[in-house]
């Protein structure tokens, strides 16, 4: 065995930093597409505070994305169990490269799509993001369609995600689940 | 054991999934949704591409002149003095983008300032100055008793009389009715924001406040209107325009004690005190098309730095229904 330094080991685990992130960002979602799929119907008085924190939220989302991707670009992943055949290695990365690009995709046109609209986006009453697009109702359809189905995208995403990751650790135990916790 | 294990790893998704199928189908919304509201709104044969209210009107520009009499009670930039271009839209209540004129019983006048800054104003007023009711529910049932009867194509006055008599709230909305004669031209009407809303000013205090377009002098046509011509509001405007600008006062009134701002059933006193914030000068028109006032959804929630929304539920409401009409009619001119 060579003598690596401790954090030169290739881990089990992820990183904290990727472990903080992963759970931070697992509460945000949940609460960005309850928020979201409610306060599309809502006439009543909570709509305004709910579409608003909705909005706040959304921007923090997209941050957090940023800094979570540069983690996941800087830090080694632990590798998937050898037991895993190829076809489902590949699988599990088009999966998460999917989450990825959806966490990108939901915040982006969701600020851009009311920017088509000609609204401002306030974060959380500091400052406002002005519209990053000229008025223009055929752009608004095309990001709202894409930020309204985009979620249930996301939605059966995660679903998968957390299915796979129930199976790793209860039938399957392996290292998967254990990796991020 | 390892069934209790499959179970954990089916049950959680499923019951996640669960969860949000029915937030989704309405779980915790009150039965009235916006979805609902719009879908009573437009009925059996919707008009694809046109608002799901107020479908049919033109575009307008022009300039708000401010005389800076609102400055020590908003700090919204349009209210100090100074002058803001805006865009705006001239129309009639409905859903038939090609209704006549003449038919209609409500008129309004909307106006959009800025897009999609921190001083962007968007109001969208009517001729009656009081809503019939209060709530969205009550709003409902209003839309459903006036509704035409599928079967026969006609409205049920036992109906209507019915849902009146269940609503006295809509007292004042009546005797306005009542009153209320259409004028010649869309420049002679009188326009209300209806709901009220906070005018704040640098210090955080807030004022109460609802607001009308009243025409600068008066207006008066030389010829009364052909009804049978359905464009014969809109031509009437177009030829007046070419004569001048048609100028309206934005006068505001400010609410006493007593007055509920949150309730937009009933009118404030006449002796409530009244400024005008200055003139809104209509200089030019045009047909709704891509890249004017067509675009823009009048949400009266999109509100400056300056104003604050009130809790009035009608204003909520209104926000999330026009933000459905406008979602759908986007989808449509895809």
């Amino acid at each position: 065995m060579p003598d690596l330094k401790p954090d030169m080991q290739p881990s089990d685990t992820y990183s904290r930093a990727a472990r903080i992130m992963h759970w931070a960002m697992a509460l945000l979602l949940f609460s960005l597409i309850f928020a979201g799929l409610a306060m599309v119907q809502s006439l009543q008085s909570w709509h305004l505070p709910l579409i608003t924190l909705h909005k706040s939220f959304g921007i923090l989302a997209l941050i957090l994305a940023v800094i979570r991707l540069v983690i996941r670009l800087t830090h080694v992943p632990p590798a998937l169990p050898d037991n895993l055949s190829a076809a489902q290695q590949r699988g599990a990365r088009g999966a998460h490269v999917l989450l990825y690009a959806a966490m990108f995709a939901m915040p982006l046109s969701g600020l851009l799509m009311q920017g088509a609209a000609g609204r401002p986006v306030e974060f959380f009453g500091l400052f406002t993001i002005p519209a990053l697009l000229p008025v223009q109702l055929e752009t608004y359809a095309v990001l709202r369609e894409l930020h309204g189905w985009g979620a249930w995208g996301l939605i059966a995403l995660v679903l998968l995600h957390i299915t796979a990751a129930l199976h790793h650790g209860l039938i399957r135990r392996d290292t998967v689940l254990r990796s991020m916790l | 054991m390892s069934l209790i294990r499959y179970a954990v790893v089916a049950l959680v998704p499923a019951t996640l999934a669960g969860l949000i199928y029915a937030v989704a189908s309405g779980l915790g919304q009150s039965e009235v949704t916006a979805q609902r509201f719009v879908n009573l709104q437009e009925g059996a044969s919707p008009h694809a591409g046109f608002r799901r209210a107020h479908a049919k009107g033109f575009c307008l520009a022009g300039d708000f002149e401010s005389n800076g009499a609102l400055a020590s009670y908003t700090d919204a930039a349009l209210f100090q003095q100074g002058q803001t271009p805006f865009v705006g839209r001239i129309s009639i209540a409905g859903t038939n983008p090609t209704a006549p004129d003449m038919r209609s019983p409500v008129r309004s006048l909307a106006l959009s300032f800025g897009t999609g800054d921190a001083d962007s104003w968007r109001t969208a007023m009517n001729t009656p100055p009081v809503m019939a009711v209060a709530t969205p529910e009550a709003f409902y049932a209003q839309l459903a008793a006036l509704a035409p009867d599928p079967a026969t194509g006609q409205r049920d006055p036992a109906r209507i009389q019915a849902f009146f008599a269940s609503h006295p709230e809509t007292r004042a909305f009546l005797a306005w009715q009542k009153t209320y004669v259409p004028t010649q031209s869309f420049a002679s009407e009188r326009y209300h924001s209806i709901n009220a809303f906070y005018l704040v000013n640098r210090e955080g205090r807030r004022q109460a406040v609802r607001w009308a377009a009243v025409p600068a002098a008066p207006v008066a046509n030389a010829t009364p209107l052909d009804a049978e011509n359905p464009q014969a509001l809109q031509d009437e405007f177009m030829a007046r325009l070419k004569q001048g600008p048609v100028v309206f006062d934005l006068v505001f009134s400010l609410a006493g004690t007593g007055d509920d701002e949150n309730d937009p059933t009933v009118p404030w006193p006449e002796t409530r005190p009244a400024i005008s914030a200055g003139k809104l000068i209509i200089r030019a028109t045009s047909a709704e098309s891509a890249g004017n006032c067509k675009d823009i959804n009048f949400d009266p929630l999109i509100l400056p730095r300056g104003m604050a929304a009130t809790l009035d539920p009608i204003l909520r409401a209104r926000s999330a229904a026009y933000a459905e009409s406008y979602r759908r009619r986007a989808r449509e001119s895809l």
